[in-house]
């Protein structure tokens, strides 16, 4: 136990203060699917699917605290238990991609040779054929069986592309390092680099493009319910989206049946944003904004050097050009 | 969107010598355009591929299915019977034999009668939404490319300047949206709310369509929406990457010399900086043409817009297989063609990328 709290503290949050908003929204929505369902349903009592028509599409109220949809069920325990399929969805399918991508791009980058060959090849003409349209297809032949794993499992299969690409790149950086000579040398075998040297020392990209991967598979599967593909009968943030459309929440002016479904979708999706960038800033430092003290001591200095240039203009009757000293 | 990352320079390739350069350089553009068409030909044989095998590899039979659910609209002849078992599997039959004929009924467009739209056959069907589709997706995607980067080349020269604090954490909110619950909001507050805009079709019901006046600019107006969406939708992505590009731009030799030179701000921004920062963006814009045709599909079905999207909606919803299939071939193949497109561009203004092997 102590190990493990030990543990815990040396897990440090990066600086970025970006990036902290973003993992605190995960860990948010996180813990909203984990124990938020209970809550909902044990202790406050309500019921994402009770039907009640005498109180269709009411306004968010006291006692239903986002509204009704048109055949009275509660749109915020809809919306708390919702949260459990989505986010199950984007786990599952985000480590499938990542598993997969992780595989190619690696095993490529660091075999070479016709190995390399085939499997970027490979990689790029499944890069290039749309991935929607193929998941669409490939989910109305499955429809209604096997529920969200099934979901999630052709998600998954179609996404590995992009990863695998960016991580093949980051492999061929690596390959010639002293380390995995190192470990060669000692006799590992190339599985065994692979596994033992190359993603470890991938950690870091693994876990941004994981991250990716799983907002990425919870707006394919929110896309896929919406069409009525997949679990529009589990309820989920998708299948929300679905019944709202269906029952014309639009046209009603029912805000409140659609907007905090996709509200959260959009809320993770800004999460996985602010945390992209916020390591974009990390690795490339001169996308950092700079500092107030270091803008203000910037300032400090074309004052002065606008103050000590006006003072030897002046004698020549001629105002300081000041803008001139701001590029 | 991140950087995108300029692959690292592999050891392995054999740098061309420079005398050799000079007299291949006409040879190998020739061999750079065969290698990407040798590509695109492997890429649209998968999508075929995978166009043929789909149904025949899913569980149950939708050939079957998909015969008792015509007949209940219609009694099929045994011509009709027979074209769904080619295009969907007949139980039984070599899978080879079956290839060899579905090829064929491909070449000639022939996918068969569409069952949401009985009995147009499916090729008609699509015939109608092409445009639609087309005509939205290219104007937004080259819209939103032209805005971004050009703002992106703005916001990237000075970091932290007003426009930069602004722009770039504003457009990577909008990035981060789900596209069709954006077209879902914009249809809420401009159709709903405010009603100045029409929310749903192409052009007004009971107008007929043709080229003159009124109908385009009904046309005109039905589009502003879906495009506002997919605009908001991408221009952040092009913003932030060419951002990227262009603060590692600035800081090169070069363009300190132009500055030193004297030269307007304007100039060293666009004609120095701009120019080779903008290389990555327009080497993505290739593979980004699948995304937007992606999330146009769903954007489309939030509008009614009646293009390939909302076709594709319908033949979901009704379960019509024929149209589907097809869709899922015309859309692959189109988006393969641009990419081609795309690439081609690529290979003419970056001669670099002519001589790498990928």
């Amino acid at each position: 136990m102590s190990a493990f709290v030990r543990g815990l503290r040396r897990l440090k949050l990066p600086p970025n203060p970006k990036v902290r908003v973003g993992i605190a929204i995960f860990v948010f929505f996180a813990l909203l699917a984990l124990l938020g369902p209970f809550v909902v349903q044990n202790v406050m009592g309500l019921s994402p699917s009770d039907v009640d028509t005498a109180q269709a599409m009411e306004l968010p109220s006291a006692k239903h605290l986002l509204g009704t949809t048109a055949t009275g069920e509660d749109v915020f325990a809809q919306l708390v238990v919702g949260s459990r399929i989505s986010l199950l969805v984007g786990l599952v399918a985000g480590v499938i991609t990542t598993t997969l991508s992780v595989l190619v791009g690696v095993a490529g980058g660091y075999l070479g040779g016709r190995a390399d060959s085939f499997l970027t090849a490979a990689t790029n003409v499944c890069l290039v054929i749309p991935g929607m349209p193929l998941l669409i297809i490939v989910a109305s032949y499955v429809q209604g069986r096997g529920g969200w794993l099934t979901v999630a499992l052709v998600i998954g299969l179609t996404a590995w592309p992009w990863g695998a690409r960016q991580k093949r790149a980051q492999t061929l950086s690596l390959r010639h390092r002293d380390f995995v000579s190192a470990a060669e040398m000692t006799g590992e075998s190339r599985w065994g680099v692979i596994t033992r040297e190359l993603i470890p020392s991938l950690a870091p990209i693994i876990s941004v493009s994981f991250l990716g991967a799983v907002v990425g598979s919870m707006f394919a599967d929110a896309g896929l319910s919406f069409m009525g593909l997949g679990n529009i009968n589990i309820t989920s943030w998708g299948s929300m989206l679905y019944w709202a459309q269906n029952g014309a929440a639009l046209t009603r002016g029912a805000w409140w049946w659609f907007v905090p479904p996709g509200a959260c979708i959009a809320l993770i999706g800004v999460a996985a944003g602010l945390i992209n960038f916020g390591i974009d800033e990390i690795s490339n430092p001169r996308l950092r904004k700079p500092s107030k003290e270091v803008r203000a001591r910037a300032r400090a200095a074309r004052l002065h050097a606008a103050a000590g240039g006006s003072a030897a203009r002046a004698t020549a009757g001629k105002p300081a050009p000041v803008q001139e000293a701001a590029s | 969107m991140t950087v995108p990352a300029l692959g690292p320079v592999d050891a392995t390739a054999v740098e061309p010598r420079p005398g050799r350069r000079l007299r291949s350089a006409r040879l190998g553009t020739a061999r750079y355009f065969l290698r990407r068409l040798g590509f695109y030909a492997v890429a649209a044989a998968l999508a075929i591929t995978l166009n043929f095998l789909i149904p025949r590899l899913m569980p149950g039979d939708p050939a079957s299915a998909l015969i008792a659910q015509m007949q209940q609209k219609q009694t099929l002849s045994g011509d009709q019977v027979h074209a769904i078992y080619r295009l969907f599997g007949t139980p039984g039959e070599p899978l080879w034999d079956q290839y060899v004929t579905y090829l064929n009924q491909v070449l000639h467009f022939n996918f068969g009668i569409s069952v949401a739209y009985y009995p147009t056959p499916v090729w008609e069907v699509i015939r109608t939404g092409l445009p639609w589709t087309v005509g939205l997706v290219g104007l937004t995607s080259v819209l939103s490319f032209v805005l971004g980067t050009a703002a992106g080349v703005v916001s990237g020269s000075r970091v932290g300047s007003r426009f930069d604090s602004f722009m770039t954490p504003a457009s990577m909110f909008m990035g981060s949206l789900p596209f069709f619950w954006v077209a879902l909001i914009l249809v809420l507050v401009f159709g709903v709310q405010l009603s100045w805009l029409p929310t749903s079709g192409g052009y007004d019901g009971d107008m007929l369509p043709g080229f003159n006046g009124p109908f385009l600019a009904s046309v005109l107006q039905h589009g502003i929406l879906p495009a506002l969406t997919m605009v908001m939708a991408s221009v952040g992505g092009w913003l932030v990457g060419m951002r990227n590009m262009m603060v590692t731009t600035v800081s090169e030799d070069y363009v300190l010399l132009a500055r030193a030179k004297g030269l307007s701000k304007a100039r060293v921004m666009f004609q120095y900086a701009a120019r080779n920062a903008v290389l990555p963006s327009v080497a993505g814009f290739a593979l980004t043409i699948g995304t937007v045709v992606s999330g146009q599909l769903l954007v489309e079905i939030v509008f009614a817009y009646p293009g390939v999207g909302y076709l594709l909606y319908q033949a979901v919803s009704s379960v019509d297989y024929p149209l589907m299939q097809a869709l899922f071939l015309i859309v692959s193949l189109s988006v393969l063609a641009a990419n081609f497109i795309a690439d081609s561009v690529y290979g003419l203004i970056d001669p670099r990328a002519r001589e790498t092997r990928s």
